[in-house]
C-alpha cells in the first residue's frame, strides 16, 4: 500500500509539472521516476513513452499506467493513472469556480479575442505535424483525403473513421 | 444520470481518440452536437486555459468540460471515464508488453490510423478557426485585423516553435492594443 501512494504521490508531480501535451511529461517524469525512484531506466521511459504513443487515449496516462504496473502490478498502474490526473482535476476544478465571474471583465473578454486566434494558429500548426508524420505516400494522401471528404460531407462519428482506417491500414500497408 | 452519461462519453473517447490531447478535440466538438453542455467558443477558451495551466492538455480539457456539464462531479467522472478507458487499454498491453512493441498488426493499423487521425483534427482545427477569426455573434464576417495577426502567429509558430503559452499571452497582450 506504501508503493501505491508512493506512485500516487509521484505522478501527481509529474502531472503538475506537465504543460500542454503529453511530451512535456518527459523532463519531469525523467526526473523522478528514473533519477530520484529509479523504478525503471531512461531507455524503458522512452519504450513506455513510444508505446503510449501508439495507442488509444491520453499518453501521460498510459505512460504512467506501463510504469505504475510495472512497479506494483495492476493496483500501481491504477494508483498511478489517477494521481497522474490528480491535479489536474484539482486545478481545473478552481479555475472553472473562478472563472464563472472572470470571463465577465471586459479586459478579459477582450483578452480572449486574441488568445482564440493563437489557438487557431497553434491547433492548424498541430494539424500540419500530424499530416507530415501520417501522410507518407499515395496510400495515406488517399486515406487522408477521403477522410475529409466524409467528415465535410456527413455527420458521422469520429469513432467510425479511426475505425475504418485501422482496417483500411491492416489490409492496405505492406 | 448525466454522471453516468458524462463517464460513458469519456470512456469511449478514452478508447477511441489516438493520438493524445488534441486528439480528443474532435470527439469534443461532437459533444457540442449532441448535448449542448458548452459552446464553440467555450470548447477554444478550454483550450487555451487547458494549454497554459498545470496537467496534461487531454485531461485538462475533460475536466473542464465535465465541469461545464454538471459541476464539480462533472468534471471529476469525466476525468475518471478518460482513465477508465486508459486503464482498460494500457493494462493488457503491460501484459504482454514485448508482443505489443513488435507486433506488426499494430504498425500496419497505424499506417491507416495516422492520416486519418489528421483528417479528424483538420476539421476540429477549421471549427477553431470558425469561431475565433471568421464569425462575429454567429454571422461570417471578415476580420482583417484578425487574418493578420492569426498569419504572424502561425508563422512564428512554425519558424520558433516556443512552447504555446508564449503564444497564448502574446495573444492576450496583443488584443489589448489591436482592435481584433
Amino acid at each position: 500500500m506504501i508503493k501505491n501512494l508512493d506512485l500516487f504521490i509521484t505522478f501527481s508531480k509529474v502531472g503538475a509539472f506537465t504543460f500542454g501535451g503529453g511530451y512535456s511529461m518527459l523532463p519531469i517524469l525523467k526526473k523522478e521516476v528514473v533519477e530520484n525512484k529509479k523504478w525503471i531506466s531512461e531507455n524503458e521511459m522512452l519504450d513506455y513513452y513510444a508505446l503510449s504513443q501508439c495507442m488509444p487515449g491520453i499518453i501521460s496516462i498510459n505512460t504512467s499506467i506501463f510504469i505504475g504496473f510495472k512497479c506494483n502490478g495492476i493496483l500501481g498502474g491504477i494508483f498511478s493513472a489517477l494521481g497522474a490526473v490528480a491535479p489536474s482535476i484539482l486545478i481545473i476544478l478552481a479555475i472553472c469556480l473562478f472563472m464563472q465571474n472572470f470571463m465577465d471583465y471586459e479586459v478579459v473578454q477582450t483578452a480572449f479575442k486574441g488568445i482564440r486566434i493563437v489557438v487557431s494558429a497553434l491547433i492548424l500548426n498541430a494539424t500540419y505535424s500530424l499530416f507530415k508524420i501520417g501522410v507518407i505516400d499515395m496510400t495515406t494522401l488517399g486515406i487522408f483525403v477521403a477522410s475529409l471528404f466524409i467528415l465535410f460531407l456527413f455527420d458521422i462519428s469520429p469513432i467510425l473513421i479511426v475505425l475504418i482506417a485501422t482496417t483500411i491500414g491492416v489490409v492496405l500497408s505492406r | 444520470m448525466l454522471l453516468f452519461v458524462l463517464f460513458y462519453e469519456f470512456l469511449l473517447i478514452g478508447l477511441f481518440s489516438v493520438g493524445g490531447g488534441l486528439a480528443t478535440l474532435p470527439y469534443l466538438y461532437k459533444l457540442i452536437d449532441k448535448y449542448h453542455w458548452f459552446t464553440n467558443t467555450e470548447l477554444v477558451d478550454m483550450i487555451a486555459i487547458s494549454e497554459s495551466t498545470p496537467g496534461p492538455l487531454g485531461v485538462n480539457m475533460a475536466t473542464f468540460a465535465g465541469f461545464n456539464a454538471d459541476g464539480i462531479l462533472g468534471g471529476i467522472v469525466a476525468t475518471l471515464g478518460l482513465v477508465s478507458a486508459a486503464l482498460i487499454v494500457t493494462l493488457p498491453v503491460s501484459l504482454f508488453l514485448d508482443k505489443f512493441k513488435n507486433s506488426i498488426l499494430v504498425k500496419k493499423a497505424f499506417y491507416g490510423i495516422r492520416p486519418a487521425v489528421a483528417a479528424l483534427i483538420l476539421t476540429s482545427a477549421w471549427e477553431i478557426i470558425e469561431t475565433s477569426l471568421l464569425q462575429v455573434g454567429g454571422v461570417y464576417s471578415f476580420n482583417f485585423a484578425a487574418t493578420i495577426v492569426f498569419l504572424l502567429f502561425l508563422l512564428s509558430i512554425r519558424k520558433f516553435n516556443r512552447h504555446p503559452i508564449f503564444y497564448i499571452i502574446a495573444g492576450a497582450i496583443i488584443a489589448m492594443f489591436v482592435p481584433l
